[in-house]
């Protein structure tokens, strides 16, 4: 607010059009906005309309990104979290902790399985829901886009309660439909081998209609002219797609591989309902890590273990815009 | 048609081509509707067991192999649901804060997305790299001490707590200040010439130009908040705070476990609403996607 009071003062203020005189002889109690200039009169309005969120976002954003930085950095376990000052300062102690926990480092490696192999697919699946539907058929399009996009509204935990029942190894609809087939379907979530890839392909299922819908926008944005110079070039379907509608998405597969990995960088939900990590702490994601730690009280590894997972996140962001930018 | 069936005597390659042609152009590759409708039925089938599984009597829910549609349908497991959960305060709890929410960032977001947008101020730079900057900050990062701050604030027994930390959010200025960006500055600069006051222009003029935008974010912010599980998992201290998805993961972890006909019947009382809400704006939401998703 201050940068207001210093622009709006040394007012060069009479120079503006006489249209303004009558309002402005109505906030004559305020000398300073009859001596406004326009620009101090924007400035004003400017600092009165962010106002209300910024002070919002300092409070809820702001102080806790700095002050979950200050945990990570001290000893919280025997302190009083009212008095957040009076906690001793341990350096990286935290950081070094984590990574001598099995189970922390082991809880990583879930999560860089779950976006290696699961962001890929999912980028993959959406682009190729966009393509037919964009190119590839011409009836019940809406049909195939609201059937495709329903699991990415839908609350993952009812998502997760449903699959959970699903994937019941005795009473479930899957293992029914491998018998019928006479495969004997394995114990899926409960068995060690197979909870964290069903959970990717949950992941898949659910994200891929975000995807679909975004590359679907970009699909539509593709200039006919040049799909049909480029037909009357001779070029088939796949090089008209690779060399024309694949550069022009390039923007759009950027946004939605750096969102979608920022997601599943973070996954918890599905595993808090399905499986609480287990089993053998098969499904245990960093997140999930994170969580169970601040429920023992142990705010600063917490933490510490929350800015892991956001410098991966930032790592990710910035190897996506390396690969997938424009490259001129 | 019409042109073909009276040449139908002697099918030629000529005609051939045609009706191929024809066929193209009403219904694109027709080879590729079977794997699309194997993919949409993957993609609705678990949607479609949740809604038999939610009218089935506990005797088909235990049947093995299952049934599909349900031998006696009954409405006993949403009765129980509602009664023995008390969904119906985890429904008024996830409406007011999801409400709430959405018009905070309706109102806070557009005020700021608008300033960054069209006006210019010093510090401008400064608050929109702030912002933006904050978008891959995982909630993860701020939870512990946002559960502090709450609790200090003796916010953490009220819905307040759950509310709060969600009225302004960096996506709805991100999505705003797009959207804004894009409306010409002569309408503005008329305004100015004819006298408006800065604070007038903004709310006569561009919020009713903004309203393809405020749909947008209003239903993802909605979305979003209806969904939000983490947050309202930690902070909720009783049940009477309960949201939806909180109450229902506590109950299938719990010793309701095994009550799939309840916990499906939970599912369908948690997905209704945003089915409604989604069918219904569904065009805004496309188009909305797509303009901040593109640009």
């Amino acid at each position: 607010m201050t940068s207001m009071s210093t622009k709006t003062l040394p007012g060069r203020g009479d120079t503006h059009e006489p249209s303004t005189a009558g309002p402005q002889r109505s906030a004559g109690r305020r000398p300073f906005a009859l001596r406004s200039t326009a620009r101090g009169r924007q400035t004003r309005a400017a600092w009165i309309l962010a106002a209300p969120f910024l002070a919002l976002f300092l409070a809820f954003m702001l102080l806790p990104v700095v002050w979950s930085l200050l945990m990570s950095l001290t000893d919280t376990q025997s302190a009083d979290l009212r008095t957040p000052l009076n906690v001793s300062f341990t350096g990286f102690d935290n950081y070094v902790r984590l990574f001598q926990d099995d189970q922390f480092v082991h809880a990583l490696r879930n999560t860089a399985v779950f976006v290696v192999v699961g962001l890929p697919l999912t980028l993959a699946a959406g682009l190729a829901a966009a393509v037919a539907l964009d190119r590839g058929i011409r009836r019940f399009r809406a049909v195939f886009r609201v059937g495709f996009y329903l699991p990415v509204i839908t609350s993952i935990v009812a998502i997760a309660v449903v699959w959970k029942t699903l994937l019941d190894p005795r009473a479930g609809l899957v293992n029914t439909v491998l018998g019928w087939f006479g495969i004997d379907g394995p114990a899926w979530l409960a068995d060690t081998r197979f909870a964290l890839p069903v959970m990717i392909l949950m992941a898949v299922w659910r994200n891929l209609g975000t995807v679909m819908i975004i590359m679907l926008a970009g699909l539509q944005s593709v200039p006919q002219s040049l799909m049909e110079a480029a037909e009357l070039d001779g070029a088939g379907a796949w090089q008209r797609f690779w060399g024309v509608s694949f550069p022009l998405l390039r923007p759009a597969l950027l946004l939605t591989a750096v969102t979608t990995g920022i997601g599943y960088l973070q996954f918890f939900d599905e595993p808090f309902v399905m499986t609480q990590g287990g089993p053998l702490d098969s499904t245990l994601s960093a997140t999930m890590y994170a969580y169970n730690q601040f429920g023992n009280g142990n705010y600063d590894v917490a933490s510490a273990a929350g800015y892991v997972i956001f410098v991966l996140i930032v790592a990710l962001t910035v190897l996506q815009f390396r690969v997938l930018r424009d490259k001129d | 048609m019409s042109t073909l069936s009276t040449l139908r005597t002697a099918p030629s390659d000529a005609d051939r081509a045609l009706r191929r042609r024809h066929i193209r152009q009403t219904w694109g590759q027709p080879w590729l509707y079977v794997p699309l409708a194997g993919a949409l039925l993957l993609m609705i089938a678990p949607f479609l067991w949740m809604l038999s599984g939610s009218f089935k009597p506990e005797a088909d829910i235990r049947a093995v192999p299952p049934v599909l549609i349900p031998t006696a349908p009954t409405t006993a497991n949403f009765h129980e649901l509602f009664s023995r959960l008390d969904f119906t305060s985890m429904f008024a709890n996830s409406v007011i804060v999801a409400v709430a929410v959405t018009a905070g960032n309706l109102v806070f977001c557009s005020m700021l997305g608008y300033a960054l947008a069209k006006l210019e101020f010093r510090g401008q730079r400064a608050v929109f790299m702030l912002v933006i900057g904050t978008l891959m900050i995982p909630g993860l990062v701020t939870f512990v001490p946002l559960y502090v701050l709450v609790a200090n604030m003796k916010l953490s027994g009220s819905l307040l707590g759950l509310i709060l930390p969600f009225l302004a959010t960096p996506f709805g200025v991100f999505l705003m200040r797009q959207f804004i960006s894009s409306l010409p500055d002569e309408l503005i600069d008329a305004a100015r010439v004819d006298g408006c006051r800065e604070l007038a222009i903004f709310w006569k003029i561009i919020l009713p130009l903004t309203r393809p935008a405020l749909a947008t974010l209003g239903i993802i912010t909605f979305l979003g908040s209806w969904n939000n599980f983490l947050w309202p998992l930690v902070v909720a201290q009783n049940e009477s705070q309960y949201t939806l998805p909180v109450g229902l993961a506590l109950a299938s972890s719990g010793q309701d476990f095994t009550r799939y006909g309840i916990l499906l019947a939970g599912s369908v009382v948690v997905l209704l609403p945003v089915m409604i809400v989604f069918l219904l704006f569904q065009r805004h939401f496309v188009a909305g996607i797509a303009t901040t998703g593109l640009k």
